[in-house]
């Protein structure tokens, strides 16, 4: 692995100038999409691309449109890491250097249907950095429940009403998932903490193996928030400590950071549609798994 | 250029125009966006610390740096307010669209 202090830290000011997710179909205020323009512009220009059926994939190639300035594959929906560990096979076969392999998928391509093509692909430790952007459903085909839905969100497939709070099941925890497989490098990130989100996939980036980001990627359209709010609320459920920034590396958990208090779980949830009909008694259950949660990572990774 | 330009597309009118394969040039853009705009952020120079917070978080890359002032990509900005509620020293205003 590399010497990560001798890796340049990426800011604002000497960020490249050039966009290679551009002029794309995504809603205004995708989280998604900030969260792919971002990576880009760290792991640059000679990046392949691939990305299974999913927003990112429908709003950045509309034939003949195509939205991103780099080489970039449309997979089939359970297959973006096998497609992605196909073209870094490739890729070594043709003798190219100097280039990365990334893969774009959703929670729903990630954390369900797509998840034993990317267990292969840790397993063999292929040369990709797979990054799930996470808005917590299956959103380009209408919102429907994923393993990634939070407890007590409104979904099409989770209605809520007088039976059902909205969906019945916890998130999984997929972070802990990847790192069980001994990856060399896995991380969260949220797009409410862009620096923090940018120099993870810059240390990715450079690490030779498979390497892992789940980032927290808000979505105005499903989540039932105004497009302005987008970074926003990215950031308050990280600091709500309903999602948390860490890292695995070398066998070990990081907890990036451990805020002394939480900012109110209650306003963070009332603030979007989705969780609007939520009871108190819901709202508690929610803190209840959060607090246990917290403890053990506390407990476990500090 | 260093971003996904708007192009001219011709289409096939022969079987044999079309690619082989399922592949397209990279970078090439059918159409703008700013129709989808209600409101456009409008940046206040004087305001404006050049903390490039805006430039970051802009979820469609459209503000960019034009030498040392903030320059905003009318034609493909869809209006979303992200860099107007994000700016620490509130130097973009979201202004109504006119018909
Ligand atoms: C095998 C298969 N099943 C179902 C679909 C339909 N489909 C396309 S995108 C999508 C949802 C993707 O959800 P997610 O991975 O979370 O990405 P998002 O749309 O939220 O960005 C579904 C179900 C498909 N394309 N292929
Ligand atoms: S539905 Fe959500 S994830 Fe999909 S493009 Fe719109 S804002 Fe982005
Ligand atoms: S966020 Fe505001 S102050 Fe910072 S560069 Fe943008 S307009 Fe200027
Ligand atoms: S309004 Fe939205 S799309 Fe337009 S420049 Fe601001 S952040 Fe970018
Ligand atoms: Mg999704």
């Amino acid at each position: 692995m590399s010497n990560m202090l001798d890796i340049k830290k990426i800011t604002p000011k000497n960020i490249t100038d050039k966009e290679l997710f551009y002029g794309h179909k995504a809603c205004a205020g995708c989280g998604g999409s900030l969260a792919v323009r971002l990576a880009l512009k760290v792991l640059g220009e000679r990046t392949y691309a691939a990305l299974p059926a999913g927003c990112m994939s429908a709003v950045g190639f509309i034939y003949p449109q195509m939205a991103f300035k780099n080489n970039a594959i449309i997979t089939p929906f359970p297959g973006v890491a096998s497609m992605a560990s196909g073209i870094e096979a490739g890729a070594k076969a043709l003798g190219i250097e100097d280039y990365k392999t990334v893969a774009f998928a959703g929670d729903g391509g990630t954390a369900d249907i797509g998840f034993q093509a990317l267990s292969g692909m840790i397993d063999r430790d292929d040369n990709v950095l797979y990054i799930c952007y996470d808005n917590e459903a299956y959103m380009n085909t209408g919102i429907q429940k994923s393993g990634l839905t939070p407890f007590g969100t409104k979904t099409t497939t989770t209605p809520a009403g007088k039976n059902l709070p909205g969906s019945i099941t916890h998130k999984k925890n997929l972070f802990e998932i990847i790192a069980a497989h001994d990856i060399k490098y896995a991380a969260t990130a949220s797009i409410g903490y862009p620096q923090d989100f940018i120099n993870k996939v810059n240390k990715a980036k450079h690490i030779k193996g498979a390497t892992f980001i789940h980032v927290y990627a808000s979505c105005p359209t499903g989540w039932g928030t105004p497009t302005h709010t987008s970074v926003e609320i990215a950031k308050e459920a990280v600091d709500c400590g309903l999602f948390y920034l860490a890292e695995y590396e070398n066998g070990e958990f990081k907890l990036n950071k451990n805020p002394k208090e939480f900012a109110s779980a209650a306003e963070y949830l009332k603030k979007q549609g989705r969780f609007k009909h939520m009871t108190e008694e819901n709202i508690n259950e929610v803190v209840a798994q959060r607090d246990m949660k917290w403890e053990r990572m506390r407990r476990k990774w500090l | 250029m260093n971003k996904p330009q708007k192009k001219d597309f011709i289409k096939p009118k022969h079987i044999n125009d079309y690619p082989v394969g399922p592949q397209f040039e990279a970078g090439h853009l059918a159409d703008i966006n700013a129709g989808w705009r209600t409101v456009r952020p409008v940046v206040d120079h004087e305001a404006c610390i050049f903390c490039l917070r805006c430039y970051i978080v802009c979820p469609d890359g459209t503000i960019f740096k034009d030498g040392d002032k903030i320059g905003i990509d009318y034609d493909y900005c869809k209006g979303c307010g992200v860099c107007a509620h994000e700016c620490p020293k509130d130097a973009i205003s979201m202004i109504k669209e006119e018909l």
